[in-house]
């Protein structure tokens, strides 16, 4: 990975969403905590996955990033400025470089543009208000989108076609060249792959690989499917009800788990090995994630966990460091004794 | 491993056929599909979306939409009598009692409006002759084996109440209520979590070892096939194009698409970064779909026959079966080639 610079942190974010009554005044009863207050640090050039089950507050994380929700309370810091007090017109600005791709090909382009219009969109809304480097002409910006679509793999002859016309891979290709239209530093993943069969998966997977090395752009790649996480990223965050469980570098992870849920996670995900699979030995969680509706005052896996203590449960576990780079919400790594 | 030939063969499908007539022309989703399933036996259909997994056990069922889908050739042997000649009354007999099916989408399979009692207690009470004392105590204890707490109370909660993976586990309890022989689980883990899926697995194996009900489990997943299946059978455009038992297939593939697939999944140990197999270009349209091999414009091997004729099945073993001209003779591959430029004379 090349450089160690920070490019973006993410300090105590919290993202609720209000609950109402459902009576005309909208009198707020409650919360859903899907982001609980989580911090962590995205260095340049580095994939950094995030894996979790549904509902766990992975899609949000991101969304809050992008500014696409204002956070509840929080600082998403991007080369030192703080996106959720920034005013429209720096937050114009500072998003050139944080671009995202969304997970359903189907939905995330409008049915009614060309991929001509969907790719030189973002090119011709920073153009209009003269915030690229000079005014583009419109061969230039025409150029550009050739460009694109040769750089992911599709015909340039077919950019006065519909999305309609495309299979779903080839529409990830079409949300990849937008998302690198305007030269992002970073780019936001938001599940890419989940929608496509295997050796779809397989393809899209490796075009994402070649972008990084080709042009060195930052990722955060969001995936339940743990063996694409832990093929594509250097770093890994498990997520749970809207905190981090354990951060740590993908290699590390999958090799020596240590939150107790990360071990869950790793042993139910199955592998296509039938040897593997009969002899192993799973461990199997009780239960459904809860509602993420309530105020916890202990650990967020309380309920589910294998290894609970009473100690956990009115005790919030704060990131102890568990060795090299690897971090775990747990109190079983407690080495002052607290418990 | 369990050898489950000398078991009874209680379903075979034979050579099933089901077009669908579509405005383009004929969609021929399944593209005549055999094989045969043992008592107690998992079999698993593997392939991508639109390979005609679902259609072949819809077929099976006799579920298929019609118009527009026709089951237009083959038979379903089950118990000695063939499903696609029974009249609706003997169907009716067969459906969700000898062989039942659960879905993808517990919420949608679920009556929204009616509590679980009621949706159990019917299917019981249509197949066996109970009174509804009877059948509601039945209900309660299927609720139990599943593993749903509390089963008194919560048989009479309506679908909403319950979550995504709670639900599934009322789906199975219902399957089975009646001992099925076989149950079809169409891509039964598919919308639940990892943690989740691996409950519904569990259970899955260890009720239907326990009833001795066989199963055919539909999945893209090759790491649930690895978990799950006795014998493995993969789709391609309609047709089967390699089965195997499990073991042999993942160490032996024998198909280029198999290998590819097998291939193309990112496993949890492998390093990472590494690039990817990955298969080129994307499955075929499968309407008026020429005579040849259907995965030679992706096939790596491919040879001058693949296009011009659909690869016979070459048989490695009695158990593993492919079909790929890569397995034939030379001299069976030229005396192909003269029958293909014969008949576009």
């Amino acid at each position: 990975m090349s450089g160690n610079s920070t490019i973006l942190e993410v300090k105590d974010l919290y993202q609720h969403f209000p609950i109402d009554n459902g009576g005309i005044f909208k009198k707020q009863i409650g919360a859903i905590r899907a982001v609980d207050g989580i911090s962590f640090t995205v260095k340049k050039g580095e994939t950094l996955g995030i894996v979790g089950e549904s509902g766990c507050g992975k899609s949000t994380t991101v969304r809050s990033i992008a500014q696409l929700y204002k956070p509840t309370s929080g600082e998403v810091l991007f080369h030192g400025v703080d996106l959720c007090k920034a005013d429209k017109k720096t937050l114009l600005k500072e998003r050139r470089n944080i671009q995202m791709i969304f997970q359903d090909p189907y939905a995330s382009l409008d049915p009614r543009m060309t991929v001509r219009t969907i790719i030189s969109e973002p090119l011709n809304i920073y153009n209009r208000r003269g915030l690229l480097d000079h005014k583009w002409t419109k061969d230039e910006i025409e150029d550009r989108v050739e460009e694109l679509m040769e750089k992911v793999g599709l015909n340039k002859l077919y950019k006065n076609r519909y999305p309609h016309e495309f299979s779903g891979g080839q529409r990830q290709r079409i949300g990849i060249a937008r998302a690198l239209a305007l030269n992002p530093e970073i780019i936001l993943a938001d599940e890419p792959v989940s929608a496509l069969d295997v050796s779809i998966q397989a393809q899209i997977l490796n075009l994402i690989i070649d972008l990084q090395k080709e042009m060195g752009i930052t990722f955060i790649f969001i995936a339940h499917d743990l063996g694409v996480i832990q093929h594509i990223s250097s770093r890994v965050i498990v997520m749970y009800l809207g905190k981090i469980m354990e951060i740590s570098t993908s290699e590390e992870l999958y090799k020596n788990p240590k939150h107790p849920y990360t071990e869950a996670l790793l042993s139910a995900a199955p592998v296509p090995d039938p040897k593997v699979e009969r002899n192993r030995k799973r461990i199997v969680l009780e239960g459904d994630v809860p509602s993420p509706d309530k105020e916890r005052h202990g650990c967020y896996f309380y309920d589910r966990c294998p290894h609970k203590m009473e100690f956990c449960s009115c005790n919030i576990p704060p990131m102890f460091k568990a060795g090299e780079n690897h971090e775990v919400a747990c109190w079983l790594y407690d080495k002052e004794g607290h418990n | 491993m369990k050898d489950f030939d000398k078991e009874k063969v209680i379903l075979n499908v034979e050579g099933l056929q089901t077009y669908f007539k579509t405005d383009a022309g004929i969609l021929k989703a399944v593209d005549g599909v055999s094989f045969v399933v043992h008592e107690g036996e998992t079999v698993g259909l593997v392939g991508e979306s639109g390979c005609g997994k679902s259609v072949t056990n819809l077929s099976i069922m006799r579920l298929v939409p019609s118009p527009p889908g026709k089951t237009v050739g083959g038979k379903v042997i089950f118990d000695g009598k063939d499903i696609l000649q029974m009249s609706e009354k003997e169907l009716r007999n067969i459906r969700g009692n000898k062989i039942s099916m659960i879905f993808q989408d517990p919420m949608t399979s679920l009556n929204p409006f009616l509590k679980i009692s009621t949706q159990m207690i019917e299917t019981i009470r249509l197949h066996q002759d109970v009174t509804k004392k009877e059948a509601r105590e039945k209900a309660v204890e299927m609720l139990r084996l599943v593993g749903i707490p509390k089963p008194e109370q919560r048989i009479d909660c309506y679908p909403h109440q319950f979550s995504g993976g709670m639900r599934q586990r009322v789906m199975i309890a219902m399957a089975l209520s009646c001992h099925a022989k076989i149950l079809i689980a169409d891509e039964p883990t598919t919308a639940l979590d990892v943690t989740i899926q691996a409950q519904i697995l569990e259970l899955i194996k260890a009720l239907t070892e326990k009833f001795n009900t066989a199963v055919i489990l539909i999945t893209h997943d090759l790491g649930v096939v690895a978990g799950m299946c006795d014998k493995v059978c993969v789709m391609y455009a309609g047709r089967i194009v390699e089965s195997s038992p499990t073991e042999d297939l993942f160490e032996h593939p024998m198909h280029p698409y198999t290998e590819g697939l097998i291939a193309s999944v990112p496993k949890l140990d492998d390093g990472g970064k590494e690039k990817l197999f990955s298969i080129e270009g994307q499955p075929p349209n499968v309407i008026d779909l020429p005579p040849c091999c259907p995965f030679h414009p992706r096939c790596r091997k491919k040879m001058g026959i693949c296009q011009a004729m659909y690869p016979p099945v070459y048989h490695k073993d009695e158990k593993h079966h492919v079909a790929c001209w890569l397995y034939a003779s030379k001299e069976e591959i030229d005396n192909a080639l003269k029958e293909a430029r014969d008949v576009r004379k």
